[in-house]
């Protein structure tokens, strides 16, 4: 809490920020509010003023989340000085210029002078879950009620819709998003705005609009919140990419087991028909869009989007090799236009609020070349091993120890961080002295990772990474489509290998013999599934070889997870005899008097690990 | 509904605006409750029921109970906002029927904040 507004904004790199070189930075409120009571209305009379006086370098004007300044809204902070004006209208505008920006002296009459702090409660904005995050595409969470369409309206809903319907061509709109940056969400980091444009140019008609909500990586739930949060987010940015590619269909691609995010999207779709935002002549522009749902029956693979067309043509969830473009035979071999759900929710501020302005956030330059840098925000699932789990929406560039840090809150139970996996099945461990990357679609993969759609395990200690290699493993074993023979039969033989080590039959060979089936598998499998799914081990063998040669070499799991490797005792100096293992062990297996320090029968342990969990004292001990 | 025309939106925001915002057309008092996936397994309904029946057996009409979203804090949830006419908008977290009711009787009806229960004042930064 010790950050002031006015080196909040200094540090800043995001939207609401305002990067150096500015005299003055004034900051409007968005929170509801003072948004309801025309916030946004005296930002843009204050960028016309600015403007009009030809001072926009020297005068940063943002918006930011509601700060608890709240007296009569719209409230807003000017810094230097963190000056805070209350009940501003855009007449005040004129005079608040010329007294605060041109004379130097703050514009008394609006001025709010904050009563002093009374309670303990400290400002959303400074804890430290929410303090170094940045909404875009969560922009209104918590604030609109995702079924009421109206309530999106009010947050500029459909204006970027209405924005290019009638000022944009398609190529300008194609343009803005190649010139924002904008990299697909979904996993590849395919840059949108070209692979709409290939989509546009493709020959074959109709062609089709698809969003992939399939989400099928274990620990992920981005686009399920998105769609609960902001289904009309989504269908804008889809109606525009339909405008700009020339389709008149869009199809979304959800999982089943998401009914709640079904249902929100099903009721959008109808209020927006009922508005006449999808139909016939939308905004009398002669542009026709529809939206309709495809549900999905929850396998991995259909994530990927060949196989996802051909499951929606009722064939089996089976991809296809590369060299055939999906947008160019995609669905029923017509030009179709994959993008991730949230990668759609991305399009609306752009093309509101302009590529300059999103290219702001994040990392690298991609004024040349769209694959030269990350920019805007990305969402993630922070689960695992960290105090704060959740969804969080931080800006690209900002480092994995902030996250698991600062956002996450450290790792509970005094334990010690030992890696974080990113980008799911796929993805790969990143370990401690890696912390400090930035997260950017480059940096991750260049680490052996990648950024994936968005999960983010944490992993302590007492994780095994043979073991979680394992899991990650056993996970795509049943996911694997069967088509190909690399992915099918090389992931049962990777699993193999990990079981002989995990269970201490392996010996130095097996590694070897892993790591070449791995990049065997990698190499030579059709698709992306196969392709990727030895990440994990082969970035466990790059950073943690020592657990695997523990396993190997000295037959012990340095976690204390294998449970061929491991046995359990009670160190009788920590036991204070209160019995409560006793009780709890499944087999009888500890004893001991009340008051005395207990033992384990290593014969009749089964290594569930209950004991350790319950033991109040941290006496049971694993070798 | 007749479809809607390009400066529909604008009529559209200013109306509903006004029946979001506390102090105009939602009263003297806004209660949001998070009913994302998440908030509904922790058991958000039930905490959004709770409310519902308070106000009505408290018999006020000044107070509006909406619905919105996931905040992202699942590991927090249930969780609501309350946001009192002139006040900042206060999050509550960890909730269950008896603290809704506590958060009912003293913030919503004497607004004063129940500071054991909230997580924070204000709201996220937006980009
Ligand atoms: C096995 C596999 C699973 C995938 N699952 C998803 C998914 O659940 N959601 C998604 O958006 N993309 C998924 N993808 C990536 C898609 O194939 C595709 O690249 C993406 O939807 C394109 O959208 P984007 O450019 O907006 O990221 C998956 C890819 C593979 C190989
Ligand atoms: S790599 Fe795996 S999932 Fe992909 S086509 Fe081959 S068998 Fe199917």
């Amino acid at each position: 809490m010790s950050a002031t507004p006015h080196d909040t904004v200094g540090r800043d790199t995001t939207g609401d920020a305002i990067p150096g070189g500015y005299r003055i930075h004034m900051m409007l409120c968005a929170g509801t509010d003072c948004a309801g009571r025309g916030s946004y209305r005296v930002k843009e009379a204050l960028e016309r003023e600015i403007t009009r006086h030809g001072l926009s370098h020297e005068v940063a004007i943002g918006m930011s989340g509601c700060r608890g300044h709240c007296g009569q809204g719209p409230v807003m902070v000017v810094n230097p000085g963190e000056i805070v004006y209350q009940g501003l209208s855009e007449h005040d505008v004129p005079r608040l210029v010329q007294e605060h920006v041109l004379q130097g002296r703050p514009l008394q009459e609006r001025v709010h002078t904050l009563p002093p702090q009374t309670g303990t409660v400290p400002l959303i904005s400074e804890i430290g879950f929410f303090g170094k995050q940045r909404l875009l595409v969560l922009r209104n969470r918590g604030i609109i009620d995702p079924e009421v369409i109206d309530d999106y309206i009010v947050r500029d809903g459909y204006r970027a819709l209405s924005t290019a319907l009638s000022t944009m061509t398609p190529e300008e709109v194609i343009q803005e998003l190649i010139a924002s940056g904008l990299r697909g969400r979904g996993g590849g980091g395919f840059p949108t705005g070209i692979k709409w444009k290939t989509c546009r140019e493709a020959p074959g008609h109709p062609k089709y609009i698809v969003c992939n909500a399939d989400e099928g990586d274990p620990g992920a739930y981005m686009d399920r919140t998105i769609i609960e949060c902001d289904p009309h987010a989504v269908l804008e940015g889809m109606a525009i990419a339909g405008y700009a590619i020339g389709a008149r269909k869009g199809y979304v691609y959800i999982r089943n087991e998401y009914p709640l995010a079904r249902e929100c999207l099903e009721k959008a779709i109808a209020d927006a028909r009922e508005y006449g935002l999808l139909g016939e002549n939308i905004f009398d522009r002669g542009f026709d869009f529809e939206v309709s749902i495809h549900r999905g029956a929850g396998a991995f693979v259909c994530g990927e989007s060949s196989a996802l067309m051909a499951s929606m043509e009722g064939r089996p969830g089976e991809p296809r090799a590369k060299y055939i473009h999906t947008v160019e035979h995609g669905l029923w071999d017509r030009p179709t236009n994959l993008n991730n759900v949230e990668t759609y929710a991305n399009v609306p501020p752009i093309i509101l609020r302009g590529a300059q302005w999103f290219t702001s956030i994040g990392t690298g330059d991609v004024s040349e070349n769209p694959w030269g840098g990350s920019k805007g925000t990305k969402v993630f699932s922070l689960v695992g091993k960290v105090h704060n789990t959740g969804l969080v929406e931080v800006p690209m560039g900002i480092t994995l120890r902030e996250i698991v840090f600062d956002i996450g809150g450290g790792i509970p139970k005094g334990k010690k961080f030992k890696a974080v996996q990113t980008g799911g099945p796929s993805g790969g461990v990143i370990p401690e002295e890696l912390l400090d990357l930035p997260v950017d679609f480059d940096q991750l993969t260049r680490v052996g990772s990648m950024m994936g759609s968005g999960g983010m395990i944490v992993m302590d200690e007492t994780d095994c990474m043979v073991d979680i290699a394992r899991y990650f493993i056993d996970f795509l074993i049943g996911e694997s489509c069967g088509k190909c023979l690399p992915c099918r039969e090389g992931l049962t033989q990777i699993s193999t290998l990990l079981n002989d080590i995990c269970n201490g039959e392996a010996d130095e060979h097996t590694i070897t013999l892993l790591e070449e089936l791995s990049n065997t598998v990698k190499e030579c499998s059709l698709c992306a599934l196969g392709g990727s799914a030895p990440n994990p081990v082969l970035s466990t063998l790059r950073y943690f070889r020592d657990e695997y040669e523990a396993h190997v070499r000295e037959k012990r799991c340095p976690a204390g997870v294998c449970k061929a490797l491991i046995t359990y005792s009670i160190d009788p100096a920590r036991c204070t005899g209160c019995t409560l293992c006793a009780r709890n062990c499944p087999q009888d297996a500890i004893s001991g008097e009340n008051k005395k320090p207990h033992s384990i029968a290593v014969d009749l342990c089964i290594k569930c690990g209950i004991c350790r969990d319950v033991c109040p004292h941290d006496a049971v001990i694993v070798h | 509904m007749p479809k809607l025309k390009i400066e529909d939106l604008e009529t559209i925001a200013a109306r509903r605006t006004k029946a979001m915002t506390v102090g105009q057309g939602a009263g003297r008092v806004k209660i949001t409750v998070h009913l994302g996936t998440c908030g509904i397994s922790a058991g958000a309904q039930r905490i959004k029921a709770e409310v519902m029946r308070l106000v009505q057996d408290a018999g006020i009409s000044d107070v509006t109970v909406t619905s919105t979203g996931c905040a992202g804090y699942c590991s927090r949830e249930p969780m609501i906002t309350v946001q009192v006419m002139g006040q900042a908008p206060v999050k509550y977290v960890d909730l269950d029927e008896k603290k809704a009711g506590l958060i009912f009787d003293r913030h919503v009806l004497e607004g004063s904040i129940v500071e054991e229960y909230a997580l924070g004042i204000g709201s996220e930064h937006t980009a």
